[in-house]
């Protein structure tokens, strides 16, 4: 019965995404963005491959990310707002089962705008490569629609959630730089703020994966990477998603619908 | 006071509570067993042709230009390492700040960067790269870019020990740019007499002098006084040699 209604709540969730033609406005951003990156090379002096390689998966990673987050929030806030939460939940369903096939549901949409995005790296870019840049991509939208699960649950209104996910995406693609920058200062490294500060970095690395790992460029342009690199973003992905989804549901639980 | 829209912590199930701290232990451990960054120094890419980089500036190219000249200046100090000039690519660096110019052309940071920071480097062969930019650069708006070429001169001069190439550039200025000061279009007069070529020195300065082109009174007597010195020694030499 519970896995009934859970696989009911994810199927209606990618139902959602289709009928609003939500995988439609991503191909369309992706044939865009090829023109572009066509463009692009038709301007290149030299490295004109390299160049559309890069410029492409690098555009095409940001964009999957927007359109998937600002999806999953719209999704959940509408879902608040026509009280459309209020009569799912007057069924006999556990509240932790609704995030479970919400979560379900969003994973399902994240693959397939992952699958979506990896079609034109196919084209451009050799194909082990590709398939470790697609894979790669997967893992990492998976983590954001946690993300944004858990930040539309536990905030509510769509503009402070969609304020923290790309806050939370920016700074977990910089907190390896910014580690670095901390770990060996230009000056100022042995007083006392500047050791405090990188602390609380370090600190910070232990709950915020650490996205410049995930879905590289560097990846297409010049040699695939090792494949434990992507079984330790796998690890990274499963862990960081549960750790969400188990937050979403402490949040969600505790709220007073 | 606004009342908190929550239910009670005991309203969570204890099996939300042990899956959240799992996870979060798990989270931190897995982070605790992950390699720290290691910093690893970064080849300079080429820069995006100049018409991309109008397009990315989004009509406006003079900010769009500081930002790449303040990314170029950064490459050295990446992230958690420090990259010695002399281990820079400088045919890219040129590229960079060719590409630079060619985006706000009035700007003088890339060529102070070109001469004061690039050209330092104990590399004369680096050092010559740089002052070739600058003296294509220099041909482009002389009288806007005058100065940088003086200081190729003088370093050529003086840290290259190349006087022909000094003297090049000092003619350079003197013959294209009309804007600089008498100082910068004199140099050439200073090295040609270094050179040990005083006739030459002597007709320049007595040419320059002729022109009533200089009308500082200090400046003028400065000049007449360095004629007459040459002229003097001009005099003594035969002298000497007996």
């Amino acid at each position: 019965m519970r896995r009934q209604q859970i696989a009911t709540l994810a199927r209606f969730t990618l139902m959602e995404a289709l009928r609003t033609r939500l995988l439609w406005m991503f191909v369309i951003a992706l044939a865009l963005l090829f023109v572009v990156t066509g463009f692009m090379q038709q301007l290149a002096i030299t490295e004109s491959a390299r160049m559309q390689i890069a410029f492409s998966a690098a555009a095409t990673r940001l964009v999957a990310v927007f359109v998937l987050s600002l999806h999953i929030l719209t999704s959940i806030a509408r879902e608040f707002d026509d009280k459309g939460l209020e009569l799912t939940l007057s069924f006999d369903l556990r509240r932790s089962d609704y995030i479970f096939g919400r979560l379900l549901g969003f994973v399902l949409v994240a693959l397939a705008i992952a699958l979506i995005a990896t079609l034109p790296q196919l084209l451009l870019a050799p194909h082990p490569a590709a398939l470790q840049w697609g894979l790669s991509l997967a893992l990492e939208l998976v983590m954001m629609a946690a993300v944004s699960l858990f930040c539309i649950v536990t905030f509510t209104q769509l503009l402070p959630a969609a304020g923290f996910v790309g806050g939370f995406y920016l700074l977990a693609r910089a907190l390896s730089a910014i580690r670095l920058i901390s770990d060996a200062p230009i000056a100022g490294g042995d007083t006392p703020s500047h050791q405090l500060m990188a602390r609380l970095v370090d600190a910070l690395a232990l709950l915020v994966p650490a996205l410049d790992r995930f879905t590289q460029s560097a990846w297409l342009v010049d040699g695939a990477a090792a494949w434990s690199l992507l079984g330790g973003c796998a690890v990274q992905a499963a862990l960081y998603t549960a750790l969400l989804g188990a937050a979403a549901m402490f949040d969600f639980y505790r709220r007073n619908l | 006071m606004i009342a908190r829209d929550e239910r009670p912590l005991r309203a969570v199930p204890r099996a939300v509570f042990a899956a959240l701290a799992t996870a979060l232990l798990l989270q931190i451990g897995w982070q605790s067993t992950q390699p720290r960054p290691v910093a690893r120094a970064q080849a300079l890419a080429a820069p995006p042709p100049v018409a991309m980089l109008r397009i990315a500036s989004l009509g406006e190219p003079v900010p769009f230009a500081q930002l790449m000249t303040l990314y170029l200046q950064a490459f050295d100090n990446q992230p958690g390492i420090s990259i010695p000039f002399r281990e820079l690519d400088y045919q890219r660096v040129i590229e960079w700040l060719a590409a630079i110019l060619a985006l706000d052309p009035r700007g003088q940071y890339p060529l102070l960067m070109a001469s004061q920071v690039y050209a330092q480097v104990p590399d004369p062969a680096r050092t010559r790269l740089m002052f070739d930019f600058i003296y294509q650069q220099f041909l482009r708006d002389p009288d806007r870019r005058w100065r940088w070429l003086a200081h190729a001169s003088l370093v050529a001069k003086h840290r290259l020990k190349d006087q022909p190439l000094a003297l090049y550039y000092a003619r350079e200025i003197a013959r294209l740019a009309p804007a600089a000061p008498g100082w910068a279009r004199q140099m050439q007069i200073f090295i040609l007499e270094d050179l040990g070529e005083i006739e030459s020195a002597k007709i320049l300065l007595g040419a320059l002098l002729s022109t009533g082109e200089i009308h500082d009174e200090h400046e003028l007597k400065f000049l007449n006084d360095r004629l007459q010195t040459m002229q003097d020694a001009g005099k003594s030499t035969p002298s000497t040699r007996n």
